[in-house]
């Protein structure tokens, strides 16, 4: 739970910001950065002299729905933001968790915490993470200074690309004040095809299948069959489901096609479009390991070797973005989840869970990453120790 | 254009210096000869030309990886290259640099559909990517119309788009992965086949930097799926307002098109007299709207955005019956640079995003621009995006044009940002824009993006007067300090 320390600041302006980074600069002090503190568990690194809180900068400031982009403050609810833009009949295209539960948070996310932990629900595989769709920045570095990046409008190739620097930079480089973002027309309907009962490696082939064909799936899950059998799901038997989303008479032609083509995976049930928001809600936020307290990893791998994680028998495992994402409930030490990641070819972050939450790094990239960490934020000031380098 | 002042010393140093490097990468891959170099003068904005030192063409990341720590023990520049199709002066040599031709990196290494990625060398063109899977079904996104001939090292580089980026993004949005080398040699793997790599997304940083932070050896894009159907649609208006708003209609309508793009009169006029597209010639503004999908869903979207059109007093509506004519409604289009080609002896592209509400204000502007100039202006444009590209029509030969064309380029793109847009929308900065980043960003914004460069590239090695109007050392950036917003810069002589 977010405790309120007696030294937490909330600014209400840019300014204050700035003047509270470079005071704590100037006076050799280190600042926790939390926009809604939602995920301030998740690599907790050292304890810093005092706690920056994003939450009074919580302002919209200019959404433009026919130029698909909005300008807010860092510190805005996504649950306001999904609100004003459902109003216009758009979405956040990233489909941003909401791992408040998860985490055993009191709290609710925001904007500038999706942004800076570029966390990206089901929709990643179609529409791209936060990353993709994060314009434009103003934060303050850890020396102080506010600086502008990237811009307003939809294409843009001016200057580097911070924005995807900052995205899943977890407030180590500097502190977002003010972002811009890419949202898109909301999907007219959406229905889910759900096959029953597939172990992870045959799951992993239709999921691959399906997403090879030309019907613009923008879900492929997978919950092997204790995954289902918890709340919210409390089903008997495994679970893969593939979302369509569109104008209604494309979404039945893809459905139609998606069936026919996937016969071989043996019964398959329609989730209305109801049923499927609620079933795809329930992936983002990974309810079924809500109640768990077993150590949670969240593993990126490609996605057609993520069903191998589970054959390695580590723990539970829940797969989302075709494979490629695995939600890992193990009590397995971390050194032996990293391995079987990286042997994979991916990388495990501890989402949950006693110990460091990110991926060490090596080499020359360990040492080009201490190198950009030190040109925003030269003594440190920002979240030290949050991530593996910083 | 100012480039950084040579150093006579190392154009001195040439003939050891190319002997160096014969050693480092054998046979023919070193062109020291000035007939050799020839070639290499210039990329795409020819109206600026460098002779290198040397051009380095290596094979294997090992040897790209000798040159660059080469280089950097003995303070000599480099500017990578991939097709040289830069449209902004990105692989514009220097007097006193080598240029690294990435042309040999022209291998597929692997197509791996499960997790519809491959992994290419950057010499490969973006179209041979697309080539090698389309009988698969898939093809890669981004596709610039220089498609046949840029490299996908260069796309990286550039962060180029296409017409289809609407819907499917820029090259940032369809990358997993790369390989770089960077200036002291080392080599380092960003990303993998994976959505998302451990540490910072320095390869959404190496994206779109132009060559300034490291040299691309290997990249790892994404594929898709080719759409069921695509059907093009020939939207023409009587005014370039009408259009505007049949684009922001279409968005409201909560439809996407694959691609979506405008033309004004005298764009319509040269392509049609070029190709002969049947483009209505009585339009003051035609639209070009692509859908994609299964077949319900393109019937459907274009009866819609017809109606939409309808209710802008559209002068002609034709939707494509076939795939041989949606190539032909496309034909004129793609044709458009060269058919503005063939009515003026000189064109200059210019490349500012706007936000799209802005588009009859900014295209009136422009034409009456044109007017003080006394120089024609066409309009080809991403629509869509609000990416504009107008094309200033000149001649070279005629004393003060090149001159004129320059200065009315660079009121454009000064309008784009007063109106809320940006100087690039996918043509990068490179020399051209360079000395427009202060219309954009202040001394501060552009110190962070040089302390980056700093942390790829500390002695400012790797394509230097690219980018950044003015070249800091990066001692001196470090010691720059802006405290509670005061700006402490000092204001350094421009090079
Ligand atoms: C007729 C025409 C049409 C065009 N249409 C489009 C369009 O529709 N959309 C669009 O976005 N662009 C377009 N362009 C611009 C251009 O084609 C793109 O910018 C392209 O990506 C450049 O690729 P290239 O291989 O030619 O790179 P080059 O021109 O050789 O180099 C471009 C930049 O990339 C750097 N670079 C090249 N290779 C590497 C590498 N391996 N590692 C590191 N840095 C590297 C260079 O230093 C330079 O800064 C067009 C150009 C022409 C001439």
């Amino acid at each position: 739970m977010l405790d309120l320390a007696p030294d937490t600041k909330i600014p209400k302006t840019a300014a204050e910001v700035i003047e509270l980074i470079a005071d704590a600069q100037a006076g050799g002090r280190t600042l926790e950065i939390i926009g809604g503190g939602t995920k301030r568990s998740i690599g907790a690194g050292s304890a810093t002299d005092a706690v920056l809180s994003l939450a009074g900068l919580n302002k919209v400031i200019d959404y433009a729905p026919e130029e698909l982009v909005l300008t807010a403050q860092a510190g805005v609810k996504l649950a306001t933001l999904e609100k004003l833009v459902a109003a216009e009949g758009q979405m956040l295209p990233f489909e941003p968790p909401n791992l408040a539960r998860l985490l055993g948070a009191k709290t609710q996310p925001t904007l500038g915490g999706a942004l800076a932990t570029n966390l990206s629900g089901p929709r990643r595989i179609r529409a791209g993470a936060a990353r993709d769709h994060f314009l434009g920045l103003e934060a303050v570095t850890g020396r102080g200074e506010l600086m502008k990046a990237g811009g307003k409008v939809v294409k843009n190739v001016t200057g580097y690309d911070l924005c995807k620097l900052m995205a899943g930079s977890w407030g180590t480089l500097t502190v977002l004040t003010e972002v811009t973002i890419k949202v898109l027309p909301a999907a007219r309907t959406e229905l889910t095809l759900v096959f029953f009962g597939l172990d992870e490696r045959r799951a992993a082939e239709a999921m691959t299948q399906a997403l090879n064909l030309p019907d613009e799936i923008s879900g492929a899950a997978h919950l092997p069959r204790l995954a289902a059998t918890r709340a919210p799901l409390k089903g008997e038997m495994a679970v893969t489901a593939l979302r369509l989303e569109g104008f209604a008479a494309s979404v039945a032609a893809r459905a139609d096609h998606l069936a026919i083509a996937l016969k071989d995976f043996g019964r398959m049930e329609r989730l209305d479009a109801e049923q499927s928001h609620a079933f795809w809600l329930q992936i983002r936020d990974v309810q079924a390991f809500h109640e768990d307290p077993r150590p949670l990893w969240r593993v990126s791998v490609p996605p057609s070797v993520g069903w191998r994680i589970g054959e390695a028998a580590l723990g539970e495992a829940l797969y989302d973005w075709g494979g490629g994402l695995v939600w890992l409930l193990a009590d397995a030490d971390a050194d032996t989840v990293r391995a079987s990641a990286r042997r994979l070819g991916g990388y495990a972050t501890l989402y949950r869970g006693d110990g460091p939450a990110f991926e060490p790094l090596e080499g020359p990239l360990l040492r080009l990453t201490a190198r950009v960490k030190s040109a925003f934020d030269p003594d440190g000031v920002l979240n030290p120790g949050r991530m593996a380098h910083s | 254009m100012k480039m950084p002042l040579p150093d006579d010393t190392l154009i001195a140093r040439k003939g050891e210096i190319v002997r160096a490097l014969r050693r480092l990468v054998p046979g023919d891959g070193v062109i020291g000869d000035p007939a050799g170099l020839v070639p290499f003068q210039s990329d795409g904005l020819s109206a600026y030309r460098q002779t290198p030192l040397a051009v380095v063409l290596p094979e294997t990341t090992a040897q790209v990886s000798a040159v660059l720590s080469w280089c950097q023990a003995n303070g000599v520049k480099v500017v990578p290259r991939g097709a040289g199709t830069s449209l902004s002066g990105g692989a514009l040599p220097l007097q006193d640099g080598i240029v690294l031709g990435m042309a040999k990196f022209n291998r597929i290494l692997e197509i791996d559909y499960a997790n519809r990625c491959a992994v290419v060398q950057p010499g490969v063109t973006n179209l041979a990517i697309t080539g090698a899977v389309e009988v698969d079904g898939f093809y890669y996104a981004p596709d610039p119309s220089s498609q046949i001939a840029c490299t996908i090292g260069g796309n990286v580089a550039e962060n180029s788009g296409g017409v289809h980026c609407l819907k499917y993004g820029l090259t940032t949005n369809n990358l997993l992965g790369c390989e770089i080398v960077l200036i002291s040699g080392e080599v380092v793997r960003l990303g993998g086949k994976g959505f998302d790599a451990a540490g910072y997304d320095l390869l959404g940083i190496v994206t779109g930097s132009e060559g300034l932070l490291g040299v691309v050896t290997e990249v790892t894009v994404r594929l898709l799926t080719k759409p069921q159907t695509a059907r093009a649609m020939l939207l023409g208006f009587a005014s370039v307002e009408a259009a505007g708003g049949c684009v922001g209609d279409v968005i409201a309508a909560g439809v996407i098109p694959a691609g979506m793009e405008m033309m004004d009169r005298p764009a319509i006029w040269a392509a049609e007299a070029f190709v002969g597209a049947g483009y209505p010639t009585d339009a003051e503004a035609l639209l070009i709207v692509e859908l994609d999908g299964p077949e319900a869903e393109c019937s459907e979207l274009s009866s819609h955005v017809a109606s939409l059109a309808r209710a802008r007093g559209a002068t002609t509506i034709r939707t494509s019956t076939s795939e041989a004519e949606r190539m032909a409604f496309w034909a004129g289009r793609k044709a458009a640079f060269p058919a503005v080609g063939r009515i003026s002896p000189d064109y200059y592209c210019m490349d500012g995003t706007i936000p799209r509400r802005q588009l009859p204000y900014v295209l009136t502007a422009i034409t009456q621009m044109g007017l003080k100039y006394g120089l024609g202006v066409a309009n080809v444009f991403h629509a869509g995006d609000g990416n504009l590209h107008p094309l200033i029509l000149y001649d070279a030969d005629q004393p003060g044009q090149l001159d004129a064309a320059e200065a009315f380029g660079a009121d454009i793109l000064k309008l784009c940002v007063a109106v809320g847009g940006v100087l690039t929308g996918e043509h990068g900065v490179g020399v051209e824009k360079r000395d427009l980043m202060g219309e954009m960003f202040n001394e501060t914004d552009l110190a962070c993006q040089q302390r980056l460069k700093c942390a790829f590239d500390p002695d400012l090695l790797l394509n230097p007067g690219k980018v950044f109007p003015r070249l800091h050392r990066c001692a001196e950036l470090g010691r720059v300090h802006v405290h509670r917003g005061a700006v402490a810069f000092p204001n350094l002589p421009r090079f």
